[in-house]
């Protein structure tokens, strides 16, 4: 496998430091990487996935409305920060592998390094409390 | 080729009696191709000596900036061949999403930082902006790509023929990684060093030092040869020494470094003067 762009390296050191659940997806959509907080949300490890193809982990945690409408995918904020180069952000549910529902809140920027191109989009989410 | 070190400091020149040996020039190193080609890699203090030894009949020289801190820049504006409108000079080195590679020269290399601007410099000066990317230059076939060093910085992988040299002066491959040296993909500089016959790397510090420098963007000597054998290089060559270590100190870093990681490769000092053969 190719190296990744410094500054898709530089994500994955900054998220393997930060207690805020963060992963890292491709220009191609696959999950190349989360920490360990979200590890504990999302219930895989890293170590034991390793890379997730986009066909494998989009499906993985059905992402809903409130309402319980299933959100296309460009609805998503990573798609979004990956189609459209910025930011954007969306409070949902997501089922976990344990088939628990949780709301969790999401921002998810694009990584446009110095060339200008999109190496990686990064989403940083977090658990919402449930009286929120 | 034919690859001569003629600076191999960093940060600061530190010339004087206790760096003979290694020399007190920052960073330059040349490369001649068998077909006449010369490049250039960096302009620190070393490009001086450089440019006084070049052939007198040079029509062509290409510079390739890693980045421009003052240790790879001090000496541009004393290269002989931007004094002399017959020589094309090409400048290479890392894209600004804010300014051209020209007027951040520029900012150096003006008043008054330096009574002379670039616009004055050699009519036949050219300027090029690099990211990733592959390029030719007569007979060699380079590639270019950012590494962990701050402010953008590149290396360079350089192949003439079937021979490869890398050149990251100022790298910090390690930083932050838990996984380092376990993680070709998730390696700074892992795709430009693969295989290389020679590979010229950031050693300033030894491991003592590094801890109380994580983040500067340089290597310790150990940690650099772990990258060099997960790379899979032939021959390391530890550059960028810091200016606070003199030759004595040099000799000593490297042969317990040697005796620590146990490289699978040739180590060859850095020295000042120093020139390689490879291939034709």
């Amino acid at each position: 496998m190719a190296q990744y762009e410094v500054e898709v390296i530089l994500a994955r050191h900054l998220a393997e430091n930060l207690a805020l659940p963060i992963f890292i997806v491709d220009p191609e959509g696959n999950l190349i990487f989360f920490n360990e907080p979200a590890e504990a949300i999302l219930g895989l490890r890293f170590g034991d996935t390793g890379l997730l193809p986009a066909s494998e982990w989009s499906t993985m945690f059905e992402p809903v409305e409130q309402d319980g409408k299933p959100i296309p995918p460009e609805e998503l904020p990573l798609v979004i920060a990956m189609t459209h180069s910025h930011p954007a952000h969306k409070r949902f549910w997501i089922k976990d592998l344990n088939k628990h529902m949780r709301q969790i809140e999401l921002t998810a920027f694009p990584i446009i390094g110095q060339s200008g191109r999109i190496s990686a989009a990064v989403a940083i989410f977090w658990e919402v409390p449930h009286e929120s | 080729m034919k690859v001569s070190l003629w600076g191999t400091r960093g940060s600061l020149a530190s010339p004087g009696p206790d760096t003979v040996r290694y020399g007190g020039n920052t960073s330059c190193v040349s490369i001649e191709g068998s077909d006449g080609t010369w490049l250039v890699l960096d302009a620190g203090t070393g490009i001086r000596g450089l440019g006084q030894n070049l052939p007198a009949d040079l029509k062509r020289v290409d510079i390739l900036l890693t980045h421009l801190h003052m240790d790879h820049l001090q000496g541009l504006p004393f290269f002989a061949p931007l004094r002399n409108p017959d020589v094309e000079t090409h400048i290479w080195g890392p894209a600004s999403t804010m300014l051209s590679l020209k007027s951040r020269l520029q900012r150096y290399v003006s008043p008054p930082l330096f009574p002379v601007s670039v616009r004055d410099l050699s009519p036949t000066l050219h300027f090029h902006e690099l990211t990733i990317d592959m390029f030719e230059i007569g007979d060699f076939c380079i590639v270019s790509q950012l590494v962990i060093h701050p402010n953008p910085t590149v290396g360079y992988r350089i192949k003439h023929k079937d021979e490869v040299v890398t050149y990251m002066p100022d790298h910090e491959p390690m930083l932050g990684a838990r996984e380092f040296p376990r993680s070709p993909e998730w390696t700074s500089g892992y795709d430009l060093a693969e295989g290389a016959d020679l590979l010229i790397h950031d050693t300033q510090f030894t491991t003592e030092e590094h801890k109380s420098r994580v983040g500067f963007g340089h290597s310790n000597i150990a940690q650099a040869f772990e990258f060099g054998a997960l790379a899979g290089v032939k021959h390391f060559v530890p550059f960028h020494h810091d200016p606070a270590h003199n030759d004595d100190q040099l000799d000593k870093m490297i042969s317990d470094a040697v005796g620590e990681v146990a490289p699978g490769f040739n180590v060859t000092p850095g020295l000042e003067g120093l020139s390689f053969q490879l291939g034709e």
